[in-house]
Parts: C-alpha cells; structure tokens; sequence
C-alpha cells in the first residue's frame, strides 16, 4: 500500500480564463496532519474544493488519487463515500436542531419504524467523548459556543467514517484555549488514524501541529516542507510572498495636509461570542489627502472595523472617533453620510447594488436629497448628474437607464463608486475596491483613488492583496484578530513586513 | 430603414414592458370574449358599474403596491376597510358630525391604524405577517365593538354620493335615451387628453436633449394616438351613461399621487431600494425603519379611503363588511405585475390587475357563472399570472 493516503496531480482549474490552480501537486501521507498554507487568493479554497467536488469531475484537469484508486467526484456526497470530509469556516450546523440531531443529519440510523433516536443518542455520547466534550447530545446547537460547534462537526464528520479531514480556518472564531482544546482534539485524532489537512493563516498553530507543509502561492505548489526545527515562520512567510512586484500601480505622490480622522480606543464586542471583543483598542489617524492601506488576512476585523465606524455594524462599542476635530458616534449609516463619512461595501452584489435598479438610480441613491426640490426628484438634474459620472468614471453602458444586473464587475464596481462620489465624501473607505475586476478597471479605479485625493479626500483602503496594499497605500496599518499589529509608511514596508504583522510574526 | 428602426423599437419597448402589456391585452381579451357572449357586457351602464365596483379595490391596491414592493405583505385590508367605514357611519349616522369631519376624522383613523402596524412592524422587528395577521382579528373585533355585535347602520342619501353618484353636470342636463352626453366629463376628458399630450411632447424632447433614445415620429403619434384613443373610450363611455363617478375621480386622484410618489420622490425611490435589496439600501443610509413606517401609515390612510368609498357603495355599515377584501387586493396587484419578491411593481400595473379582476367577476356574473365557479376561475386566473411572470422573469434573466 502507498504511503500516500491522497495524490493530486497536475490539477488544473480556470475561472472564465484566469487560472486559480496552475498546475499544482498535493500529496498527503497516511496518518500526519499536513498544513496548507498561502496568501488569500493563493488556490487554497478552490484546491479543497476541487477535492470534495464541489468542482465536479471534468471541471478542472488533474488526477486524484486517493488509496491508490483513482477518483471522479460528481458531487460532495461522493467524497463523502470516500472517506473526505471538509469543515469549513461557516460552521453547517442547523442551530434549531439537537447535537444527535445535526451529527446524524442526511446520515439518519433507520431503526424499524422511522429513525433510531435510542441508538442515535448513545452513539453521539461516544462520538462527543472522542472530541472531548461531555455535553447531553440533546442539547440544542444555538445553546453552545463557536468553540464547541467547531468540534461537533468535526465528530459529524467521524461519525462518517471519515479517513481525511480538511480543516478550514478551523480557529479563526476561537478563542486561545478552545484553539488550544483544538488542537489536542487533533492530535488524539491522529493517534486514531485519522489523516488531516490544516488551512490555517496562523503560522504559529501550524509550525505547532503539522506534519508537513505545503506553501501554495498564486495558484501554484512553491513547496512541501517536513516541520522540523529548520523551518520557522520566516522561512514559511517567504515562500508565501516570493512574488515579483511589477508596475501596475499608478503611483502619485500624495501631499497629506491635515488630520481629518482620529479613531482612539475602538472597541467592537463580538456579537456571538461573548467575552470575545471582534475589535479590541483600535487607534489610528488618516489625513486629508493620503491612502491609508489597511492590510491584514480574513477574518482578521478589517471590514468589521470599518462598518462599525460607519454605523452599521457591532452594539455597545466604546472609544471614539472623531471626524475633524468633532467627536462623532454614528448610529447609522445614514448620519455617517451626512457627515462626509462613506463606506464601499466590500461585495456589491450582496450589499453595494441595488441589481435589478438602473445606473442612475443607484448612483443618486444616497444622495437624492441634492437633486429633489419641492418633494419631487428633478428627473433632468438626475440624468445630468448621472451622465457626467458615467463619463468620468468611464462606465462602459448602453445608457444610465440600463439595470446594473448585466454589467461587467468593473462597471458595477464603478457605479458603487460612482454613488459615494456624489455623497461628496470627506473620508472614503473602500473595501476590496478592485476585487473580482479586470486589470484595465482596476488600474482606472486607481486613477480615480489617486485623484480623489489629489481633490483632498482622505481614502482608508481595505485591502487583501498585498501588492495592491503596497502599490498604493502611503501608509500601511496591520489588523490581526481585531488589533493593530503594524503601521508602516509605504516606503519601509515590503510583503514580508506585512505578514510578519498579520499572522502575528514579531 | 425608418421601417427597420421602428420594428427593434417595437422590440425594446415591448420586451421592457412586456409584464404590463400582458396584463393589458389580457382585459382587453376578456372584455372582447364577455361581449362576444353577452353584448350587454359592453354597455354603458354595465360598464360604469364596472368602475364602480373595481373603484374600492382599485385604491387599496395603490397602497398594498408599496408594501409588497417594500417587501412586506399586509393581511388586514379588508379588516381595515371594515372597521374605518363602521367608525364613518357611527361618527355620521350616530352621532350626527357633519360629513366633511367625519371623513376627515375617519381617515386620521385609518392613519393610526396603519402607524401602529407600522410600528410593531419597523421597531418591533415582527414580521408584517403576523403583525397584520393578528391585526385583522383585532379590527374585526373592533367593528363587532363598535357596531354592537352587527348592527347595520344605514348611510345617509348624501355620503352614498361618493360610491354611487356621478359628478354633477355644469350646462346641461345629460340624458341617457337621448344620447346627450355628460357635459363635466367631457370637459374632463379633453383636458386630460391635452395634457397627457403636452406631458408627452415634453417628456420627448427632453429625451432628446440627454442623447436618450426615443422613438421616431411614426411610433410616437401611433402611440399618443392609441393612449388617446384609450382614454377617450374609457371616459366616452362615461359621457354616454350618467357621467364620471365620484369614486372613479377619487381613484384617478389616489392613482395619480401614487404614481408621483412611486416615480418622482425620494421616499418612493427608498422603497424600492428597500424591496431589492435591505442590506444595499441601509448601507446608502436609507432610514429603513421610518420608511416602513411610511409606507403601512399610507397604506393606513388608503385603508380608510377604501373603507368611506365601499362603505357609501353598498350603502351601509355592517360587521361583515370588507370581509376577505385584502386577497382581492393582494391579488390585483400581483396579477399587474408587483413582485412577491419585492422591488418590484407599478402604480398604473396594479390598477389595471384591479381592472382585469373586477372585470372577470363582473364578466362572469352577467354571463350566469354560479359564484362557486368565479371563485375558482379567479383563483387560477392568479395563478396563471404569477406563473407568467415567473417565467418571463426568467427568461429576462
């Protein structure tokens, strides 16, 4: 028998052209916990998702090879049969239901008339005793801890006999001890037999448990390492960011005047974990006229940061924000706006567009109390006002009045912008303003940036592609788990630099 | 060419309207089969009590439009519609206010209630189902309090105007057997026609003046000139019989502010901004919570105005009054084309599905259909539509 319990070879996957998987190599050997590690966007998700075909057979290029036997995944459920089970990030637990309940979900012990829940019950006891919990299998999911979910699923998932557990960001809502609880769950399962692929941002857990390494960077292997005492988390890191910095980034250089926001002490309690603050004594300024980047991995707090300064996120936050020189607490968005205080949420579809709207409806949306005059909307100021962003931004459409539904990502990211130029903003935060677009509307979204605040707008850039951070940035601020780890000019800081701050390197 | 450019025209402004156009050719195609089997169908008289029927219905859809599009459903129209027109004959009848306070007074109630729902519904956080749910058994409770436990309460000659009388004449006296028309209507009826078509002159040449596209002269008066002939037929026939109706002229009001607030205000705008999408909507700093508030106080006040009109239309105020009202309305404005979804949906579309479901009831009675089977031929007639709409949407898609 093969020492490899899972060989991916050569796979190959594309997105409408670009290449998310180049190429790449996997091998996992029976019985260790292997690390897969790489930037965001590096082909970790897609390459998982590959493997539990979630990506059916046919739609990527590749053999994998599980126990010597080459396998074709229509569907989740086939490799499921396999032995593969994934637990991703959003847990998948139904909340109104019990723990037997959900742990034998699709999966149910048919006893002789309908489900077995005797049988069910006793073997959740087992099942939780090997993950080390000694909750009643009764009790309800909504009734426990992201902590204690996390590790149900993973017994869901030995409840299926599973021989390759993929763990993704498995820690990322955890607290230090439960991460810690985690990791000893792991390593007694692995003790069992039980194969495991670790995705995990945080170096140090990783250099901690795995095995082995494997270092994915755009979409190609870079390496797979054996965790001895040569590797150290800059050795990892190097290999994550070894990329070339070309120029696609229009750099300007930028006269910052004066401070227009002072954040000090901001604190964002989690709403689900209690105890667990999502932003915890955040303090930082950005001036008129400069690009504050701010870089730092998923989940880190970034856009909770920014929607709980803008209004729309998080409850009994303290600290202060002040908005040149004025303390302000805004409790909506709406007054944020009001105040020159604009927000480009970072997935347009979801929360930027209203879709089935037109383009000059969306761009007028926050701002129809410029162009209404005796309660009625000036319809010839709205497509006036429209025309000339749509020119400006070069939003390529048949006419304003063309739903934004079938634009390209570009021209709906350009509309989004679009809405807050003509809230006249102060200060502008874009989050992930060129994610998912082509490199022409990025490299004219960069344009715009540099020439906003050419106009003395203060822009506050979320940001998780690096190069992107560094092309643009003047300064750079690092988040990780909620606190600022790192704020560098742009002239000190390099990709390292920032992953060293935002996988918590010192 | 101009032939060429016409005809993808035609296309566009089809494929664009295409929900509104169905619905329109689909009355236009029931009215043509119910005279086909019953001439009497089409006769003025026949016609006006149409009007007069779908009146009520038609001004509750205008409100019941901003809730569905909003995203909500309101379950106690008919609830509403009763108690406002119990609380009307009892301001009246019984303690004997002049009619002009007692309208006004009855709408301030229906504003309350619609601002109370609205309430539970935007800061309470419950869902305008149940809200409304448990506010149709409280304002049937309410009617049966107020009319004692269903008493009937007679209007007077005078109110009953308003859902049975026709507008006055100015010059002289219109006479049904002598084919001498309604003068007030006719004056209506030119005015309107003049101005729907100054509006449409200007709107043309402003399209212009922005490079939109519009459409060439040819398809411009062919559709000025059906438009015209449409409002002309409509009103003619009125002229013929005893002349407009005051409720129609109420609902041509109620329709027509409707419109301007759906079209032409930023809070019509916020609704539908809601209705497609919350999250965006809030993120652009629309206040969520008052505009839903809006639109049940709206939906409130158009309560109470369907209640006077219905309530002067059948003559009396009794407990069973407005009784399953709300599943007409509802379904009026679903068959004119407002999304279930949300974010979607027209003034002028729902009044023409209030036109399409008063017509098959009124349709289907004068041809003899038992009520057992008009109810079952109106409740697949729905069906059918949102069937079509779901698969024109798709295919958009």
């Amino acid at each position: 028998m093969n020492e490899c319990i899972l060989e991916m070879q050569n796979i190959v996957k594309e997105f409408s052209g670009i290449r998310a998987l180049d190429d790449v190599t996997f091998k996992v050997k029976r019985g260790e916990i292997h690390a897969l590690v790489g930037e965001n966007g590096a082909g970790k998700s897609t390459l998982m998702k590959v493997l539990s075909g979630v990506y059916p057979h046919g739609d990527y290029s590749g053999k994998i090879i599980i126990n010597d036997k080459e396998m074709t995944f229509n569907h989740i459920k086939d490799s499921e049969k396999a032995g593969v089970a994934i637990i991703y990030q959003e847990l998948a637990l139904v909340k109104q239901m019990n723990i037997a309940e959900n742990i034998f979900l699709g999966n149910e012990l048919r006893g002789k008339v309908g489900i077995d829940w005797n049988q069910a019950v006793s073997r959740t006891e087992k099942l939780l005793k090997d993950v080390g919990l000694e909750d009643n299998p009764l009790t309800k999911i909504y009734q426990l801890g992201i902590g204690k979910q996390q590790l149900i699923e993973i017994a869901k998932a030995i409840a299926k006999d599973v021989n390759l557990l993929i763990l993704d960001e498995p820690t990322a809502a955890l607290t230090e001890t439960e991460s810690d609880n985690l990791l000893t769950i792991l390593r007694s399962l692995k003790e069992k037999g039980v194969t495991c692929i670790y995705i995990s941002h945080k170096l140090n857990e990783v250099l901690e448990i795995a095995d082995t390494i494997t270092v994915l960077r755009d979409g190609k292997t870079i390496c797979t390492l054996d965790n001895d005492e040569q590797v150290s988390e800059d050795t990892i890191i190097t290999r994550m960011v070894g990329r070339e910095l070309t120029n696609r980034f229009p750099r300007v250089e930028h006269k910052a005047g004066k401070v227009i926001l002072e954040v000090e002490n901001w604190t964002v309690p989690h709403p689900e974990i209690p105890g667990k603050n999502i932003i915890s004594n955040v303090s930082f300024q950005a001036r008129q006229g400069e690009i504050l980047g701010i870089a730092g991995l998923m989940g880190a707090g970034r856009t909770e940061l920014a929607m709980s300064l803008f209004g729309a996120y998080g409850e009994s936050i303290t600290g202060t924000l002040k908005l040149e020189g004025v303390e302000q607490r805004f409790t909506n968005p709406r007054q944020a706006i009001q105040a020159g205080f604009c927000y480009l949420t970072e997935d347009r579809k979801k929360s930027g567009l209203v879709l089935m709207m037109d383009i000059k409806k969306n761009i007028t949306l926050s701002s129809l109390n410029s162009i209404t005059r005796n309660m009625s909307i000036n319809a010839n100021e709205e497509i006036k006002v429209s025309n000339e962003y749509m020119s400006a931004l070069k939003i390529k459409a048949a006419s304003i009045e063309q739903t934004v539904d079938h634009l390209s990502g570009g021209n709906q990211q350009k509309v989004a912008i679009a809405k807050w130029l003509m809230a006249k903003p102060k200060v502008l935060i874009l989050d992930e303003p060129t994610r998912g677009i082509d490199v022409g509307a990025k490299y004219e979204i960069y344009n715009l940036m540099n020439k906003l605040v050419e106009e003395g707008v203060c822009i506050i850039m979320i940001s998780s592609e690096l190069p992107e951070v560094l092309g643009m940035s003047d300064r750079v601020i690092v988040i990780k788990e909620g606190k600022i780890t790192g704020d560098v000019n742009f002239e000190e800081a390099d990709q390292k630099t920032i992953m060293y701050y935002a996988t918590g390197g010192k | 060419m101009e032939n060429n450019v016409s005809k993808s025209q035609i296309k566009v402004l089809i494929k664009n309207n295409i929900r509104q156009y169905t619905m329109f050719i689909a009355l236009i195609s029931i009215m043509i089969i119910f005279s086909a089997i019953n001439i009497k169908f089409l006769s003025p008289r026949n016609i006006s009590t149409l009007f007069l029927q779908t009146g009520y219905i038609a001004i509750l859809t205008c409100g019941i439009v901003l809730v569905i599009v909003a995203g909500h459903i309101d379950l106690s129209v008919g609830a509403v519609v009763g108690l406002t027109g119990a609380i009307a004959a009892k301001l009246m009848v019984t303690m004997g206010l002049p009619m002009w306070l007692a309208i006004v007074l009855t709408l301030v109630a229906g504003l309350v209630i619609g601002i109370w729902q609205g309430a539970w519904v935007a800061y309470g956080n419950v869902p305008g189902f149940i809200v409304t749910l448990a506010g149709m058994l409280i304002f049937n409770g309410l009617l049966l309090l107020v009319t004692k436990g269903g008493a009937t309460i007679n209007f007077s000659q005078e109110f009953k105007l308003i859902g049975q009388g026709y507008l006055p004449t100015l010059f002289v006296e219109n006479n049904v057997n002598d084919m001498i028309p309604h003068d007030t209507t006719l004056i209506i009826l030119i005015a309107s026609l003049i101005v729907y078509i100054i509006f449409e002159i200007k709107k043309r040449s402003e399209r212009k003046k922005y490079n939109f596209h519009v459409l060439s002269v040819k398809m411009f008066v062919l559709k000025i000139a059906l438009v015209s002939i449409l409002i002309s037929t409509v009103l003619g026939v009125m002229a013929l019989y005893k002349g407009m109706p005051y409720s129609i002229l109420i609902v041509i009001i109620i329709a027509g502010v409707y419109t301007f607030i759906t079209n032409n205000t930023a809070f019509g705008r916020h609704v539908y901004a809601i209705g497609g999408n919350k999250e965006a909507a809030k993120l652009s700093g629309i206040n969520i919570k008052f505009r839903t508030l809006m639109i049940f106080a709206s939906m409130g006040v158009l309560g109470a105005a369907g209640g006077i009109v219905y309530g002067a239309r059948v003559g009396s105020a009794s407990s069973s009054a407005g009784a399953g009202m709300e599943l007409d309305v509802i379904a009026a404005a679903i068959i004119g084309g407002t999304s279930t979804m949300g974010g979607e949906g027209t003034i002028a579309g729902a009044v023409i599905g209030a036109l399409v479901m008063g017509t098959l009831e009124n349709g289907l009675l004068l041809v003899g259909v038992s009520t057992e089977a008009r109810m079952i031929i109106k409740g697949l007639v729905l069906l059918l539509a949102v069937f079509v709409d779901i698969k024109t949407r798709k295919s958009k898609g």
